[in-house]
């Protein structure tokens, strides 16, 4: 018995050499430059990490640095840990991509200084007065804006073909928690629409969830069915692109383009571009200089982008009138949060305190109406816009 | 004529006598072997790369720098104390699939504590205090299931596991509560500036904690399970609970006892992982853990030593499936695959030393070959 799995054994070794031989190794040390490691809360199969992933990889090209990747790290210890490892590995400047990853990447800073940390859309990086750890963020309200005239342009359309009255513009919006970042996202949404077409109002739904499909899909078919006749969403499943697409209503996506899935209702969607800051910020640690605590990258920088946009689903003129807008945008003629533009209660506002800051009792720190216009990701990069503006009815915020 | 007319089928199975240890281990040894030619096979095949490169990036992934091999301690650490905690009450027959709310009851403690007697009260109160709590809640988690079957013997399977999704519930709850910043559904680090309530690193060592607790938590229950009165008494009722009783066995005592054990282990290890390593509060810490466990421990015949390897061969291979994702650009995925490739030949093994495959023999051989 014991021979003849020892033969067995050898045979199937046999067998599998040429098996072994026929497989090229795989070193992929690119140039001398510096190493870089990103952290990602999951793989590529994420639409939201994959936009991370992809940059980070044409980035590190580009600049002739290794970049290496680490995917599906947890938020949790197991992101200083990994953290830990990508400084072992060598690398001098360390990049995460999810929220709560935060405290565990100050964690890390604190222990290495000599490494920079920087960290994707967290807020506490000008309070803890670390010199190695930098939050960043886009301006991305700029590109809800944009898509919301986008979306407000479509109701004008249904409007104009008498689809739909003009006091029954209902968007719809799938939101996933009540933070800041999604409320300055709808906010932004809902006054880009509003721009053009000012009957608009909005109902908001939220999953509790960054990440649900079904949802996603249940909230926007809800949605629907409450009268809504356009959709978006901050979520980063394909739950409510889909379900708009089953009940033939116009979609404006977020993160990517959905137009493969969604040919017919797919209009137009907004999304962070991050090559722009890790160009700057690895260009930064390369030369030893250092970098922003808070870095928000704009439609200027290149950080903001709108994908193409579906001819098929969008009004007529909607590529025209964007790019109008976009340059007001970046000439200051407009502003997104133009105090005169929404009310709270019945009234303007002239003065806000926002909760800048990060605390445990969100005490509103910072005056953010300057100017006539509310100043978003101007006192660090991460949205704190958290107002609920008149004309956006909020569902289920119990989640 | 006479032989032909008895119809031999192909292939019989017959139950082995015992076997020898040697025969037994070599038996497992091969079917690992097995294992990983199968893998290099479907790897080579799938992937185009090197199986040999790829085993040696995995290897790296638990010993490639000594923060792996910490990591790996600790993971295994946990896993350990977890598939400890479950083997009793499964040797007993009680199948507690309730580890995980064990743990996040633990974990809900622990970190009640910190948050609540953070801002006013020194580490020196507040670690003993989350101690007890969290050694309570769990075992508090474990005893309402084990209660409901020795009073009226409810269906522990069913009940421990519901217990998990109270537990997770609970959690997601006062993670609300406790989120900061409002509305982000995170509660983050909880105490990072002060510190309050963590644990202390010995000699600089943020895990060997952890690792010391779970080797003594692993040869208490060597002892407790193979020497004690207790130990024998779970046995007695694992065999049979009829048994038991005309022995003078009180199962009802012996089950409720055995499972606050259990969970008692399980909230320490939430504990553990709160003030010891992770710090923080999410409705996944446990991580699956409660499961996995039961898996290591049946691995293992409940032999606490046993778990060790059997609890090894589960973190060495979860973290060399992260480390080829990193290495290789494979998805983690194919770490799983890896991992049910060779668990399938691992358990498939025991069937093989449990049991003998006799195939038809022509008569010739009869008495050549076993």
């Amino acid at each position: 018995m014991k021979k003849k799995l020892i033969a067995m054994l050898v045979c199937l070794t046999m067998v599998m050499m040429p098996i072994l031989s026929s497989c090229g190794g795989n070193d992929s040390d690119a140039g001398d430059g510096i190493k870089v490691g990103l952290i990602c809360l999951h793989d590529e199969n994420s639409t939201y990490d994959l936009n991370f992933i992809n940059a980070f990889n044409e980035t590190c090209e580009k600049l002739g640095v290794t970049g290496i990747v680490k995917t599906n790290v947890p938020e949790g210890q197991e992101c200083y840990d990994t953290a830990g490892e990508l400084v072992d590995e060598g690398c001098s400047i360390i990049f995460a991509d999810s929220f709560g990853h935060e405290d565990f990447m100050i964690q890390a800073a604190k222990e290495y200084p000599e490494v920079q940390f920087c960290h994707a859309t967290g807020t506490k990086a000008h309070t803890e007065g670390l010199d190695n750890y930098h939050n960043a963020f886009a301006a991305i309200y700029q590109g809800r804006y944009l898509a919301g005239v986008a979306a407000g342009m479509k109701l004008n359309e249904m409007i104009e073909a008498g689809t739909i009255t003009a006091d029954k513009a209902k968007i719809g919006y799938v939101g996933a928690f009540t933070y800041a970042e999604v409320v300055s996202g709808y906010t932004s949404f809902f006054l880009g629409a509003r721009s053009v077409c000012e009957s608009a109002t909005m109902d908001v739904t939220f999953t509790g969830s960054w990440y649900d499909e079904t949802a996603e899909k249940e909230g926007a078919n809800k949605l629907i069915q409450g009268g809504c006749v356009l959709i978006s969403q901050h979520a980063d499943s394909m739950g409510a692109p889909t379900a708009c697409e089953e009940a033939g209503v116009p979609d404006v996506s977020y993160n990517g383009s959905t137009v493969d899935a969604c040919p017919n209702t797919f209009i137009v969607a907004s999304k962070i571009n991050w090559s722009p800051y890790y160009e700057y910020a690895i260009t930064a640690a390369q030369n030893g200089e250092a970098i922003d605590a808070d870095w928000t990258g704009t439609l200027e920088t290149g950080s903001v982008e709108l994908t193409d946009i579906n001819e098929k689903a969008a009004a007529a003129g909607t590529a025209e009138k964007l790019e109008e807008v976009k340059a007001g945008l970046i000439d200051g003629s407009i502003h997104v949060f133009d105090a005169a533009k929404f009310t709270k209660d019945g009234a303007a506002l002239t003065s806000y305190q926002a909760d800048v800051d990060t605390d445990a009792d969100y005490t509103p720190d910072t005056e953010v109406i300057v100017d006539g216009y509310f100043h978003e990701s101007e006192f660090r990069s991460a949205p704190y816009f958290d107002l609920q503006i008149d004309g956006i009815n909020l569902l289920d915020t119990a989640f | 004529m006479d032989n032909k007319d008895i119809k031999e089928p192909l292939i019989h199975i017959t139950k082995r006598k015992a076997i020898p240890k040697k025969q037994e281990w070599t038996i497992r040894l091969l079917s690992i072997l097995f294992a990983l030619i199968v893998c290099a096979i479907v790897m080579a095949v799938t992937t185009h790369l090197n199986p040999i490169a790829v085993y040696a990036e995995i290897f790296d992934g638990s010993f490639g720098s000594p923060r792996k091999m910490w990591i790996l301690a600790k993971e295994l650490s946990i896993l350990l104390m977890v598939s400890v905690a479950l083997a009793p009450a499964f040797k007993m027959k009680f199948w507690n699939l309730g580890g995980e709310g064990q743990m996040l009851a633990g974990i809900l403690a622990t970190a009640a504590c910190m948050i609540y007697m953070g801002k006013n009260l020194p580490s020196a109160v507040i670690i003993p205090v989350s101690l007890v709590c969290a050694v309570l809640a769990g075992g508090l988690w474990a005893f309402i299931p084990a209660f409901f079957k020795a009073k009226w013997n409810t269906n522990e399977t069913l009940f421990t596991l519901m217990m998990n999704y109270v537990g997770m519930q609970l959690v997601a709850y006062y993670i609300i509560i406790w989120e900061s910043p409002k509305g982000s559904g995170k509660v983050g680090i909880i105490n990072q500036s002060s510190g309050a309530g963590w644990l202390p690193n010995l000699f600089g060592q943020p895990y060997l904690l952890v690792v010391l607790v779970a080797l003594a938590v692993t040869v208490g229950m060597f002892i407790y399970m193979n020497y004690s009165k207790h130990g024998f008494e779970i046995s007695v009722v694992g065999e049979s609970q009829n048994t038991a009783k005309y022995v003078g066995v009180k199962v009802d005592r012996v089950i409720m006892r055995t499972l606050l054990l259990t969970g008692a282990i399980c909230g320490l290890v939430g504990w553990l992982m709160v003030a010891g390593t992770d710090h923080t509060i999410t409705t996944t810490l446990g991580g699956g853990r409660g499961f996995l466990g039961v898996l290591v421990a049946w691995l293992a015949h409940f032999n606490p030593i046993g778990m060790i390897l059997s609890g090894f061969l589960i973190v060495f291979m979860s973290r060399g499936a992260s480390e080829i994702s990193t290495a290789f650009g494979l998805n983690e995925s194919f770490g799983d695959i890896m991992t049910g490739i060779i668990l399938f030949f691992v358990i498939g093994s025991e069937f093989f030393i449990n049991y003998e495959v006799h195939f038809r023999k022509s008569h010739r051989k009869e008495a050549a070959d076993v």
